[in-house]
């Protein structure tokens, strides 16, 4: 059985378990949040061993070459050495500079960094707190046109990074940022590809980066944006995509929420919507044909699961559809009633 | 003479096809529930590397990547109907792209040339494949 060796500890692994779950089961406190490859946040680095096959996907290739892996995805063959990877110079330092409410339950952080943070609007980056808490948002900003990185934060319930920023993160705080990653970005060119957006919750930051980029580069297709909420309480920025629906004749913005009524005072705009019902059964009848399109889908995992797999049958070439699913920690297995 | 791969345009050309092929299977009731929508990019991938494969590109899938590839889907009741239908798809998607008929029925035959590795059986001979 493959050892594996952590800041002097040393874990066997039992066979097929990741090198995540053999760490946490000795009571390593190891950063992870998804466990599933898709946050980066249980990022480590190969010391001594073999890279584990497929541990590196999604990962630039500049950290593949320097032997950085997800350990959630780790399933080594032989005995490995590992590090944690801040000792690469990985993180950029950044600093709090607003924390505002949204929405009842979303907070906007915005961010500037010591050192340029290469990265283009709507790709991820792990947000780090001093004391080594890691979990990743989307970048709702513009590299270029805004001064700071903009994060859209939902607060989860008992949730250790979302509750910090909610409730105890200030002006002025020092955290650290590392990535960036993800293919959901706008990329220039093609300008006359229809767009089409589609986010649930939070997964309306990385979408508005977009928007805003494609728009800045004379994007002349269509850009239908679909924000999904479970109520009218879940819709915001709400005032920001409405005006930029009446100025550009090429950028729509519909809202669908799953429950309730539309009690909204904000006056009708031309190239908005609101509707009520299924976010799927309103995109699957909306857009019947989505040849040629370029598809974005951020926010509720299975939903974008689906979403993604209805794309493509519907006509998208698989390499225009671009996706990132918010999946979270898995919930804790509940704890036997009679204890 | 140059493959069929290469007569198509080479992975350029396959990237597209993979994606006509895996669309057809996945609105096909008789085989869609094989796919499981999570990982659409590994699925991709491996129907890459079967297309590849059946048009004679550069490809190192063997017979042992067959079996340990599908295992999990014989268990599952894969059989000889669904390889049947995979076969009808592709030979749809290589008419789509302007293959003639006689060059299909040469993909077929490649195809068709491992499925007891696909359906984890024991290999026949040639003679008796017929
Ligand atoms: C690629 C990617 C991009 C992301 N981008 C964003 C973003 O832009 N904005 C954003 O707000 N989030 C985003 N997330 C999710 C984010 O990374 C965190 O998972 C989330 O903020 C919860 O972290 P936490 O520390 O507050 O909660 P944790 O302490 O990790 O979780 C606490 C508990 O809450 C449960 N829980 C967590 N989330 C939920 C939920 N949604 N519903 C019900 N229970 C839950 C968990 O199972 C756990 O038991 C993204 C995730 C990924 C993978
Ligand atoms: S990628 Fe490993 S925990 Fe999320």
């Amino acid at each position: 059985m493959a050892v594996v060796h952590h800041e002097g500890r040393s874990v066997e692994l039992a066979s097929g378990e990741s090198v995540l779950d053999g760490l946490l089961r000795a009571g390593i406190d190891a950063p992870h949040s998804c466990r599933a490859g898709h946050c980066q946040t249980c990022l480590a680095r190969v010391v001594r061993g073999d890279v584990p096959v497929g541990s590196q996907e999604g990962l630039k290739p500049t950290w593949r070459a320097l032997g950085l892996f997800l350990t959630c995805r780790a399933r080594p063959t032989g005995d490995l050495e590992m590090a944690a990877p801040d000792a690469l110079g990985l993180e950029v330092g950044a600093r709090i500079v607003d924390v505002a409410r949204l929405s009842h339950d979303v907070v906007r952080l915005r961010l500037t960094t010591d050192a340029p943070f290469e990265h283009c609007g709507g790709q991820f980056a792990t947000l780090v707190r001093s004391d080594g808490l890691a979990r990743s948002y989307s970048v709702a900003s513009l590299p270029g046109r805004d001064e700071f990185i903009e994060m859209h934060v939902r607060l989860v319930t008992n949730g250790a990074m979302s509750g910090w920023i909610a409730r105890d993160a200030c002006v002025g705080d020092r955290v650290a940022l590392r990535g960036p990653a993800g293919e959901c970005f706008h990329v220039p060119g093609r300008r006359e590809q229809p767009l089409l957006l589609i986010g649930t919750g939070t997964g309306l930051a990385p979408l508005r980066a977009i928007v805003h980029d494609a728009l800045r580069d004379g994007h002349t297709g269509r850009i239908q944006l679909v924000h999904g909420a479970l109520d009218e309480r879940g819709f915001y920025l709400v005032d920001e995509l409405s005006a930029l629906a009446r100025e550009h004749a090429n950028f729509e913005y519909a809202r669908c929420m799953l429950r309730g009524e539309h009690l909204s005072t904000t006056p009708a705009s031309p190239r908005t919507s609101v509707h009520v019902g299924a976010l799927d059964a309103r995109v699957r009848a909306a857009f019947p044909n989505l040849k040629g399109w370029r598809v974005f889908l951020c926010g509720h995992p299975e939903l974008v699961v689906a979403l993604r797999k209805w794309a493509f049958i519907a006509g998208a070439a698989s390499k225009d559809i671009h996706a990132d699913a918010f999946v979270t920690k898995p919930a804790p297995l509940p704890r036997t009633a009679t204890s | 003479m140059p493959s069929l791969y290469e007569q198509l345009g080479g992975e350029p050309a396959v990237a597209a096809a993979v994606d006509v092929f895996y669309r057809k299977m996945l609105t096909d009731d008789r085989v869609a529930h094989f796919f499981d929508a999570v990982d659409m990019d590994g699925q991709i991938a491996k129907q890459k590397g079967f297309l590849t494969m059946v048009l004679g590109g550069p490809s190192n899938y063997t017979g042992k990547d067959m079996r340990a590839g599908h295992k999990h889907l014989v268990a599952r009741g894969l059989n000889d109907s669904h390889v049947d239908v995979v076969i009808e798809h592709l030979g749809a998607t290589l008419a789509e792209l302007g293959v003639g008929a006689a060059a299909i029925a040469q993909v077929a035959a490649i195809a068709n040339s491992v499925r007891d590795d696909v359906l984890d059986r024991p290999a026949r001979t040639a003679a008796a494949k017929n």
